[in-house]
């Protein structure tokens, strides 16, 4: 058990490193940090003197050492674009991205885990089949264009719903939330919907399919010729045994949330990572674009590491040795 | 009272094109403490019967026909609500594989447990304190430390004891057991065969046993059901069906099991079934293709010689080479095959002797030790180019006829593979016509060659295989269970064909087996395995004789009594070798 | 020779007509309808340059007058432009038969490229094991943890920064291709790399090794015919996902550039006019992408649904 640990923690740690090295490769290799950040008549001599003091003519591992340390202490040096560190940056717009995620997340499984057990318990069933379409739509329509559709209907037509922004936000310190109002809460509806929509259909579709093969199991046949009742054999064995791998892949599932937020955050002009990435992009604004890579990484190898646990200990297979 | 009664039942699946008739005309009756036997080869429809009588037909599968009852009440068309009482209550079932049998994230107590509850009312602790005393009735020891216990923690044989417990839970009058011990090794059957006697006597329990294994019946059943598609063709007290079987199917059945205690020249031919054995066109060995090149050097010593070698297993990896674990899965084994004769390996399972075999083929580099063949040595030959000489002469047939064919090939391109491979033949339509040639000769006609694996039966599929084996004219033919899977009937044919062959070609053979009696019928020489380690070589006739291990005598033991067996249709080897069982 | 080919085909057909699969599908007319679907979109995207009423590509043949006129359905409509134009003047209807063409293209170019990549990878690691396994399959997991769009994203913000932007709007699409196909080509690897650890374990494959085949010879003629099962379902769901993926990343600017316009960019461009009124620049590339995407889902679910036996 502490080797699958220690062997867990040393692939992240391989993870991590990697991302570091191509989010540092990016920083070299791609645009001249010294021209991005002079002026256009800054002579030569001037920008050389300047590459010296910023330590760029030093070795490249020496330069890697410093970009880990750095990056070990949130040090990501200054956005081209913003002029202003990239560590701040980010600490402002994570919140709006982790709160609109969190909502996503909840939503995608509060609603696609009882349709998909729905669904896979009452495979012929009218409702089964509505449940069944409205997932077909779901995983057809990518993500920007069910936001467009919302914003269409709520914000243009009825004019229910704004189509931009966090509505108020309070302020708590180092967390800015657009929670505790109500014009907050109507602003972060439609995206999280829009965001979690995907990832709802794809819960759906797991568990659905995942209870149907349980539910062909020899186990399950077994119980039911021990009298066992509906109920029992539903919910006591098959969900219990559905769920163990579901909850992985859910877990994976949700942790690629926060990176499609990018998406949801354009249709929705969100404040968020996820479009601050975006532009950054387009600019070739590398700072923002090496850190937001290495806080991404971060998050998904956490969440790989989580997942992993969970699996540990929900599956009593891994946990013991078999046959006495 | 019956305790069961079935009469003339019939169970039907519809389909897309027509209706599927799994079993009709099925009278049947069962009193409390009787254990009753359903058997007949696969397909025939004795589980369709159990899972009728239990209500777990597959859908679309229902009751078309008859009545069943149970103590004189009709169960076969009762509502849901009202079966779900009676199963695990008044009827139990267990079925073959107990690691599938089991939920494999609850412990046993929690599953003990929830089924006791569900049938008394008991409490909690009171639930708890039965289930360890229904671990203690089926045999389990230590029954408190392991209730606690996940099912993947117990070996075959203690699973297999939980099921039987599990289904005990609401002590029921009548339990059906789908083919019990066919997933468990030998040893273990006896010992569960035992349990499954004792429990019925006591309790006064009705048992249908179903099962495709003489020995299971011979040796517990009061009564028996002889079925064959889909019909029960025979029945009455197990004693008089073994020993003087009326209908023609049972006694072609009861002729093709392999006799422990008789040697026969050939196995009897179960023409009921599959009609006489297809014509095996008759050649000249000497002119024919398969007799060409038989100029191998004849060497003095014995054909294949196996010394001191030893096949590891790596079980447990690790950067630390001191904590890695290694599995020795063949220990020091040595042993010499003469040419011209079959050498039999037996054991049981994880005895190593599919690793021998598979050392030998060259499939597997062993740890240590060597290999001699026709006078080369095989483990000192580095390189394949220069392994492939004996490659030819050496060939495999293997257990499982579905996974040992290629589906996607046609039968064609697999037995001609080898011939293609090691350019035995010098044009595209020789090819043609040595495979056409070998499908024929092993009973399959010519015709088959166009054809796709699936599209023949396990036995037939055997049958290529061998021909595949044949195609590089081979001398020296390793068979790795080949008829474990099949049916006792097709075991029969296969096996014949076996012999006839090696009569022709001057085979040599060896051939592995976890069937005794098998092996006495095939074999000039035995060697019995045991973890690893070879505990006796001899002759097959003194082996089964004179055993000179412990081992071998408690592998004798444990072959199923079949002294009662009808000896009708039998074809003795030397009137004198029959052994009188009295 | 001619006479029996003949008869075989017929009965191959015979066999096909009468089969389950074909069965399964005649039974649900939704899934005749997706096909229908599907093929008359398909169609007319592949041949968008003769059947597109407009040619919009070419800059000469749009004229600024032509902008911004709505459906012909409705008042101010043109017979001309049955769907409406853009702000710049081109015919959508023509915009999205040319946006279809670019985004199937793309969709099955990056399935078919990141199949080839990882069924050959999922063979080699399924059979040789070993190290080469180990390090393939970790290269996977990395590769796993980040979404698809992630990749995308980063391999086109890396092409951007290498290239200046003429090349890059040329090789757009290719850059498209392997931006998309490098991110899925860890499920064709580990599905075919399970197929082939099984496979590997059956009894004719040793057989092979006993008659002396070369690794190289068994993984090709007989491992490789056996593992292609599955394969056929993770490629229209693949399909699907490319498309979308496609169209997200032309959405965000960061895919095919404006002058070779799929769906997502045409998307992009009409989101502006949105508040504005002229909703159906946006609108109808949009439902074209929704239907389109549908219909090669509800295929794909059947297919999958019919080649599964354990599920009738």
């Amino acid at each position: 058990m502490i080797g699958f640990i220690f062997k867990r923690f040393f692939q992240s740690f391989i993870v991590m490193f990697l991302v570091a090295l191509l989010a540092f490769t990016m920083f070299n290799f791609l645009g001249d940090p010294v021209n991005q950040m002079v002026g256009i008549d800054t002579t030569a001599a001037d920008r050389d003197a300047l590459r010296d003091r910023l330590g760029l003519n030093d070795p490249l591992f020496e330069q890697f050492g410093r970009f880990l340390g750095n990056a070990v202490q949130f040090e990501f040096g200054q956005s081209y674009q913003h002029k202003r560190p990239v560590a701040g940056l980010i600490l402002d717009r994570m919140p709006a991205t982790l709160e609109l995620s969190f909502l996503a997340a909840i939503f995608a499984l509060a609603v696609g885990v009882p349709m998909g057990v729905y669904t896979g318990l009452h495979r012929n069933s009218v409702i089964s089949k509505i449940f069944m379409t409205v997932s077909l739509v779901g995983i057809s329509l990518p993500t920007f264009l069910i936001g467009i559709l919302l914003i269409f209907i709520f914000s243009v037509q009825l004019q229910w719903l704004p189509s931009f922004g966090r509505g108020e936000v309070v302020d708590l310190g180092f967390w800015r939330t657009g929670l505790l109002t109500t014009s907050g809460w109507k602003a972060i509806i439609m995206p999280a919907v829009t965001l979690g929509l995907f990832q709802m259909t794809l819960i759906m579709r797991l568990v659905r399919s995942e209870m149907l093969e349980v539910l062909r199991t020899d186990y399950i046949k077994f119980a039911r010729a021990r009298g066992l009742s509906s109920r029992a054999i539903n919910f006591g064995h098959a969900l219990k045994n559905t769920l163990v791998p579901v909850i992985t892949i859910a877990g994976l599932q949700i942790g690629s949330l926060i990176a499609f937020a990018i998406i949801t955050e354009t249709v929705f002009q969100w404040p968020g990572l996820g479009l601050m990435f975006l532009q950054a992009i387009q600019v070739v604004d590398i700072p923002i674009m090496a850190a937001y890579l290495m806080l991404i990484a971060f998050f998904f190898v956490m969440i790989n590491l989580i997942v992993d646990m969970l699996y540990y200990v929900v599956d009593p297979r891994l946990r013991v040795d078999s046959a006495l | 009272m019956t305790l069961l009664k079935i009469d003339d039942l019939k169970v039907e699946f519809p389909g897309r094109h027509d209706t599927f008739v799994a079993v009709e005309h099925i009278h049947l009756e069962l009193e409390p403490g009787e254990i009753y036997g359903l058997v007949g080869e696969s397909g025939a429809g004795k589980s369709t019967i159990g899972n009728a009588v239990i209500d777990l037909l597959e859908p679309p599968g229902h009751v078309a026909e008859g009545h069943i009852s149970l103590d004189g009440m009709a169960i076969e068309h009762l509502p849901y609500e009202k079966m779900r009482a009676i199963r695990g209550r008044r009827i139990g079932m267990i079925f073959q594989d107990p690691l599938t049998s089991l939920n494999p994230l609850y412990t046993v107590e929690q599953q003990l447990v929830e089924t006791i509850q569900t049938h008394l009312n008991l409490s909690d602790v009171e639930a708890a304190a039965r289930a360890i005393e229904l671990l203690q009735q089926v045999g389990i020891p230590e029954p408190e430390v392991r209730v606690k216990l996940y099912p993947h923690q117990f070996s075959g044989g203690m699973r297999q004891r939980v099921v039987i417990a599990l289904a005990l839970c609401g002590e029921p009058e009548l339990i059906i057991a789908d083919e019990p011990t066919t997933a468990l090794d030998v040893s273990i059957q006896a010992q569960i065969l035992d349990l499954i006697r004792k429990l019925c006597k006591e309790r006064q329990m009705g048992m249908i046993i179903i099962t495709h294994d003489m020995g299971v019946i011979a040796d517990i059943t009061d009564n028996v059901a002889v079925m064959y598609r889909g019909q029960i063709v025979e029945k009455g007290p197990t004693q008089k069906i073994l020993g003087a079987p009326e209908h023609p199917y049972t006694k072609s059945l009861i002729s093709a099991v392999p006799r422990a205690d008789l040697r026969l020249t050939r196995f009897p031919m179960v023409h009921y079934i599959e009609g006489p054995e297809p014509a095996r066109a008759d050649f000249d060995v000497t002119t024919h293709w398969l007799g060409q090149s038989r100029n191998f050097g004849k060497s003095d010593g014995p054909l294949v010689r196996v010394e001191s070698l030893t096949m590891q297993f790596v079980t447990a990896r690790s950067i630390f080479p001191s904590r890695q674990k290694v599995f020795t899965a063949v220990d020091n084994v040595s042993f010499e095959i003469r040419e011209g004769e079959t050498f039999g390996l037996v054991g049981e399972s994880g005895s190593g002797k599919s690793t021998v075999a598979r050392t030998i083929a060259g499939l597997y580099r062993p740890a240590a030790g060597a290999i001699h063949f026709a006078g080369g040595e095989l483990t000192a030959i580095k390189g394949e180019k220069l392994l492939r000489p004996y490659r030819q002469q050496m060939q495999m047939i293997f257990q499982d006829p579905y996974s040992s064919l290629n589906s996607r090939m046609r039968v064609l391109d697999i037995v001609a593979e080898p011939i293609r491979f090691h350019k035995l033949a010098s044009s595209r339509d020789e090819v043609v016509e040595i495979v056409e040639d070998l499908l024929e000769h092993v009973g399959l006609g010519r015709a088959a060659a166009r054809r796709f694996p699936h599209e023949f039966s396990g036995g037939q599929r055997q049958r290529i295989s061998i021909a595949r084996a044949l195609a590089t004219r081979p001398r020296f033919l390793i068979c790795d269970e080949p008829t474990s899977a099949l049916d006792v009937s097709i075991q029969a044919q296969i096996l014949n064909l076996l012999k006839d062959l090696q009569e022709e070609l001057g085979l040599t053979m060896l051939f592995i087996s976890h069937d005794l009696p098998v092996i006495r019928q095939m074999c000039d020489r035995v060697a019995v395995m045991r973890r690893g380690k070879i505990c006796e070589i001899a002759e097959t006739e003194q082996l089964f004789e004179a055993p000179g291990h412990a081992y071998t005598r408690h592998l004798l033991e444990l072959m199923p009594k079949l002294e009662g067996l009808s000896r009708e249709g039998l074809q003795l080897a030397d009137e004198n070798v029959i052994r009188n069982t009295q | 020779m001619s006479v029996t080919t003949a008869s075989r085909t017929l009965d191959l057909l015979h066999r096909a007509v009468n089969s389950d699969l074909y069965h399964s599908f005649r039974s649900s007319k939704v899934v005749m309808l997706a096909a229908l679907v599907s093929a008359i979109m398909i169609l007319s995207a592949v041949f968008s340059p003769i059947l597109a009423p407009h040619n919009t590509l070419d800059l000469a043949n749009i004229d600024l007058i032509d902008s911004l006129i709505p459906p012909v359905w409705m008042e101010d409509g043109d017979g001309r432009f049955l769907l409406g134009t853009d702000d710049q003047g081109r015919d959508m209807l023509s915009a999205i038969m040319h946006g279809a063409r670019v985004s199937l293209f793309v969709g099955f170019a990056s399935v078919a490229f990141a199949m080839v990549l990882g069924v050959s990878l999922g063979l080699i690691s399924g059979y040789a094991g070993g190290f080469l396994d180990s390090f393939i399959m970790r290269a996977a997991e990395i590769q796993l943890s980040f979404p698809a769009i992630l990749i995308a994203l980063l391999i086109d913000g890396i092409f951007r920064g290498v290239l200046d932007s003429k090349t890059h709007d040329e090789l757009a699409v290719y850059v498209m291709v392997l931006a998309i196909g490098l991110s899925f080509w860890v499920q064709y690897a580990r599905t075919v790399r399970s197929s082939t650890m099984v496979e590997k374990g059956k009894e004719y494959v040793e057989a092979a090794r006993v008659t002396g085949l070369p690794p190289y010879l068994i993984v090709f003629r007989h491992i490789l015919p056996n593992v292609t099962g599955p394969l056929l379902v993770i490629a229209t769901i693949n399909l699907a996902l490319a498309i979308i993926t496609e169209a997200t990343l032309s959405f965000l600017g960061v895919g095919v550039p404006p002058t070779q316009p799929s769906l997502g960019t045409l998307i992009r461009i009409g989101n502006d006019f949105l508040f504005s009124g002229e909703w159906w620049i946006t609108i109808f590339p949009g439902i074209a992408l929704a239907v389109l995407v549908l219909a090669v889902n509800l295929l794909g679910d059947w297919l999958r649904d019919a080649l599964n036996p354990k599920l009738r």
